[in-house]
């Protein structure tokens, strides 16, 4: 266990560089798509890796692929999803501030299985310094040829450019990113049509998470067969895990799926363990996902021990499990109010929705007021079962995902800890100071308490 | 979510045009997008006239904007309302971005806006009287592994405790006006 | 063709039509079946890309089609959904849609402030109608609600932000039928607005045609401001020469006054055809117009409490015709 197929160079001297970079073996997968390989070979390689969409939603990549339309004469295009702004999510910055050409590497590789002439990077405003190291890098690859046109000879021309953003977490929803793109507000599109038949410029268009192209890389030069055998079931390879909150390593981890959730958070290879106090709770794939007690996120409700796959972290589905998603992990000691914390994430729904469709927009306010009330020691206890209806009718009734991922922490924190909820009804005075439960923890009985 | 009041009028703002250094990197924005598709500039160009407005957008700067793009005032100021990151009034010289969101207030962000807002001797939203600082609490900037943490222009700073915000403030002190565009 | 059920009633219609309009052609073709159209508050016929928004019109896939029998797994907006061949659909017969409706309703009024005593839409408002049809009694809202000065847009349109339920109409309105839009959506969340962010007039020929796209009383024509309740006054199918529109209107009169002019609204409440500004603000003289006969409103509607009875309709309709020239004009003094 442990193998690393993204990160394995990343302490080498001068890999932002593309001197480095080719000195560990970059850009061979061009080489070797370009040179020994059709398209479609490439797109059957990355079928058979069995690589799932690192941005959150796990989407087979290789199945994405194939449902590009290819209408003749019509350009098609790639399009990078580097808007990562999930809370909790930060991989895809370490990933783009050390390897840029990784991701360049994996863009060309990938743009000529989709036949995309250009292809294009999306990346969120406020990693602008990122944008620039990109830009550097993408101009190293121009000026070595490796972008341009007839790239090695193959007849294939390829040119990548970086866009910036300038401050929407929605744009991290493929179709909000593409009108970013165009030049307009990032409000999310009607679907159908898909991109993959009607995207940038009405375009077909494949939207990307940065990992996932990424991980193009490792599955050209080795096989399709050899990515797919790390892993457990259909949570092939390798994933990049940003690890934060009360833990004593936060950083960036490449981990092979299917390590136990123990290892992964007690292992001084990689959390080293709770920070000082007890663990009280777990999101374990960006601030969307249900958040889970620390019982359940060791163990499953079948008292089996949890993996770090998407399968086994969405084991008894939202009642007693959560999700992989971006693999944005984040610990709570038990000093930390799960109340506000659940306020926090409200406040930060309401914030970034776009205020297209009602139930998103009105909705994720409404909720933001109530928790805020509940954790300043305004609330009652109706207040749970109000909150509880309306993330109810907020989920599933709106046009893109983020009300879906404004419902669910709500809904997950009351379905676990509703007492804390009830205590911040009952006892108004004690909640006023903000650090309510710093000296005296918070005493819940675990549901599913294993022996 | 309340917003700060826009300064929505030219009343008493000064008037607005791009360097020359800007111009040509306007040009060179747009050839990246295919012919008629230039109002896919729209984003990295606002980034370039806050950059040169002192960092905010006033209706001059958007004005411009929307000429070199030959696109409709309207559909600049839509735009330009939707991003968190345009600032629509004027700010300090440095605006210190401190990220609020979850992962970073669980590593004591809320700490550090209370440290700033005493040593500053301003609220999250205001400015220093000398028009030296902005504070702002803002979203997730993808940096929960090394919280907490805020953005001042480009740059991040990380891992923050009292001691480094007075070194912090004390360094900004004496630099010039921080953008986001500063390479 | 495509064969679509929907609250178990069986409809044939083309291919590329929606649901929505699946479930209007059966309201159509029997007006006892209209129940099972569902409720729209942002698509409009007549505006391209309009719809999807407010998402009060969601209805239930419980059969995606012959080929794909699979259910879709989340309410879909019927407005902007294609209907496919065996597509089953559930609206009113499914409790669970019903009350994700309700949420929805009850969404879109939280910061809605209730005015209508001194709103002029009252009696021909969509929300006012969605409430009533799906709406509590009470709100559970407990928090101050979003506020904003009403504003003046130009001379003849008042644009009440607090009342506007972001539908979008009337930004593709001006996107698509004036040139030069000048206002827009701006900001974001709960505190988007319709707005021309700088001070600035709403001035082009067809501009009025926003308030009659405005399910809501948030665009009201400030021509008739206050003149009176819609229930006062007497719509009248009326059509004039005009070289800009097609000149065919409704004009509302109150005795011999003319108080406004609209444009035509079918039975779904959207406009049929859009006229321009100087028949809907400049003409208010009933000289200025030749009278077709009295507008058919749903019986149901409060414009047509106590106006019409029998006797007072069938002389209207004996009196006026349509396109006759030898029509003699119609004496509104007689009512």
């Amino acid at each position: 266990m442990g193998r690393k197929l993204l990160l394995e160079h990343d302490n080498k001297p001068g890999i932002q560089g593309l001197e480095g970079y080719r000195a560990n073996g970059g850009y061979r997968s061009v080489e070797k798509a370009l040179k020994l390989m059709s398209p479609d070979a490439v797109l059957e390689e990355v079928k058979k890796s069995g690589l799932r969409g690192r941005g959150g939603a796990g989407f087979p990549t290789g199945l994405k692929w194939s449902f590009m339309a290819k209408p003749p004469g019509v350009p098609r295009y790639l399009v990078v999803n580097a808007d990562e702004s999930e809370p909790g999510t930060f991989k895809d910055r370490y990933l783009m501030e050390r390897i840029p050409h990784i991701l360049i590497e994996g863009m060309i590789t990938s743009s000529f299985a989709l036949g995309a002439n250009t292809s294009y990077i999306y990346i969120r405003g406020e990693y602008f310094y990122i944008y620039r190291i990109l830009e550097r890098a993408i101009e190293e690859a121009r000026a070595a040829g490796w972008l341009g046109k007839n790239i090695l000879g193959s007849g294939f021309d390829h040119d990548i450019h970086v866009q910036v953003g300038a401050g929407a977490y929605i744009c991290g929803e493929e179709t909000a990113l593409l009108e970013s793109l165009e030049g307009k507000r990032g409000n999310p599109r009607i679907k159908p049509p898909f991109p993959a038949v009607k995207g940038l410029y009405d375009c077909p268009t494949v939207v990307n998470n940065v990992e996932t192209i990424a991980a193009v890389v490792p599955i050209i030069n080795d096989g399709g067969d050899e990515y797919a055998k790390i892993g457990v079931g259909r949570s092939t390879g390798t994933k990049l895990i940003s690890a934060g909150g009360n833990i004593r390593k936060p950083g960036v981890y490449e981990i092979e799926l299917g390590i136990t959730c123990e290892e992964f958070l007690n292992s001084d290879k990689w959390c080293g363990g709770v920070e000082g106090r007890a663990l009280k709770a777990v999101v374990p794939g960006g601030s969307s996902v249900p958040i889970i007690p620390a019982e359940l996120y060791f163990k499953t409700a079948k008292f089996e021990p949890r993996l770090m796959t998407y399968e086994s972290l969405s084991d008894g589905g939202f009642a007693t499990g959560s999700m992989l998603g971006s693999g944005g992990f984040y610990a709570y000691n038990d000093a930390q109010c799960i109340v506000r914390s659940t306020w926090n994430h409200a406040r930060f729904y309401a914030h970034e929705s776009c205020g297209q469709c009602s139930p998103c927009r009105e909705g994720t306010g409404w909720m933001e007021k109530i928790l805020y009330r509940l954790e300043h020691g305004q609330g009652r206890t109706d207040d749970i079962d109000l909150l509880w209806d309306i993330q109810r009718k907020i989920e599933g009734n709106t046009i893109c995902p983020l009300g879906d991922a404004a419902a669910w922490p709500v809904a997950s924190a009351i379905r676990h800890f509703r007492d804390e909820f009830e205590y911040h009804a009952t006892h108004p005075t004690k909640v006023k100071d903000p650090k309510h439960f710093e000296k005296e923890p918070f005493k819940r009985i675990p549901k599913f308490a294993s022996a | 979510m309340a917003t700060l009041k826009a300064v929505t009028t030219t009343e008493g703002t000064p008037p607005f045009s791009f360097s020359a250094e800007a111009l040509a990197e306007c040009k060179r924005l747009i050839a990246r997008y295919p012919d008629s598709k230039s109002k896919s500039a729209l984003l990295p160009i606002l980034h370039l006239a806050q950059s040169e407005n002192e960092g905010w957008l006033s209706v001059n700067a958007m004005d411009a904007v929307a000429q070199v793009l030959g696109i409709q005032h309207i559909e600049v100021y839509e735009v330009a309302s939707f991003y968190s990151m345009y600032n629509l009034r004027p700010v300090g010289r440095h605006h210190l971005e401190v990220c609020r969101t979850t992962p970073c207030m669980v590593r004591g962000s809320d700490d550090i806006i209370a440290y700033l807002e005493k040593k500053l001797n301003i609220h999250v939203g205001e400015t220093t009287k000398d028009g030296m600082f902005t504070l702002k609490g803002v979203e997730c900037l993808g940096s929960c592994g090394t919280a907490p943490m805020l953005q001042c222009g480009a740059k991040y700073h990380e891992n923050l405790t009292p001691e480094k915000v007075d070194a912090l403030i004390d360094q900004l002190r004496n630099e010039p006006r921080t953008n986001y565009t500063d390479l | 063709m495509a064969k679509v059920t929907i609250d178990n009633i069986e409809i044939e219609v083309p291919d590329g039509t929606t649901i929505l309009q699946a479930a209007r052609m059966i309201g159509e073709r029997s007006k006892a079946d209209a129940y099972v159209v569902p409720p729209a508050m942002c698509y409009h016929s007549k505006l391209k890309t309009s719809g999807g928004y407010c998402r009060t019109c969601i209805v239930k896939v419980t059969k995606g089609s012959e080929k794909d029998p699979r259910p879709m797994p989340k309410p879909v907006a019927s407005c902007r959904t294609n209907v496919m061949d065996g597509m089953v659909v559930e609206n009113t017969v499914n409790p669970e849609l019903i009350d994700a409706r309700n949420g929805v309703v009850e969404f879109l009024l939280i910061n809605h402030p209730l005015d209508c005593p001194i709103c002029d839409q009252a009696g021909e408002c969509h929300l006012q109608d969605l409430s009533y049809e799906n709406g509590k009694e009470a709100s559970r809202y407990q928090f101050e609600r979003r506020t904003f000065e009403p504003i003046d847009i130009g001379e003849t349109i008042k644009l009440h932000m607090t009342r506007c339920i972001l539908c979008y109409r009337c930004v593709k309105v001006a996107e698509q039928i004036t040139d030069g839009r000048v206002h827009g959506v701006i900001n974001r969340g709960d505190v988007s607005e319709i707005s021309t962010y700088i001070t600035e007039a709403i001035e082009n020929d067809f501009s009025g045609n926003m308030i009659d796209v405005c399910p809501v009383g948030a665009l009201t024509d400030r021509t008739f401001r206050f003149a009176s309740r819609v229930w006062f006054t007497n719509p009248l199918d009326a059509h004039r020469n005009c070289d800009k529109c097609s000149g065919k209107a409704v004009v509302w009169m109150k005795g011999a006054e003319v108080l406004r002019v609209t444009g035509r609204k079918d039975m779904w409440g959207e406009v049929e055809e859009f006229i321009c500004n100087s028949c809907r603000f400049e003409k208010k003289s009933s000289s200025d117009w030749t009278i077709e006969g009295p507008r058919k409103i749903d019986r149901h509607s409060v414009i047509s409490q106590g106006h019409y009875t029998n006797k007072l309709q069938q002389k209207l309709l004996t009196i006026a015709a349509p396109n006759d020239p030898g029509i003699e004009p119609f004496n509104f003094n007689e009512r």
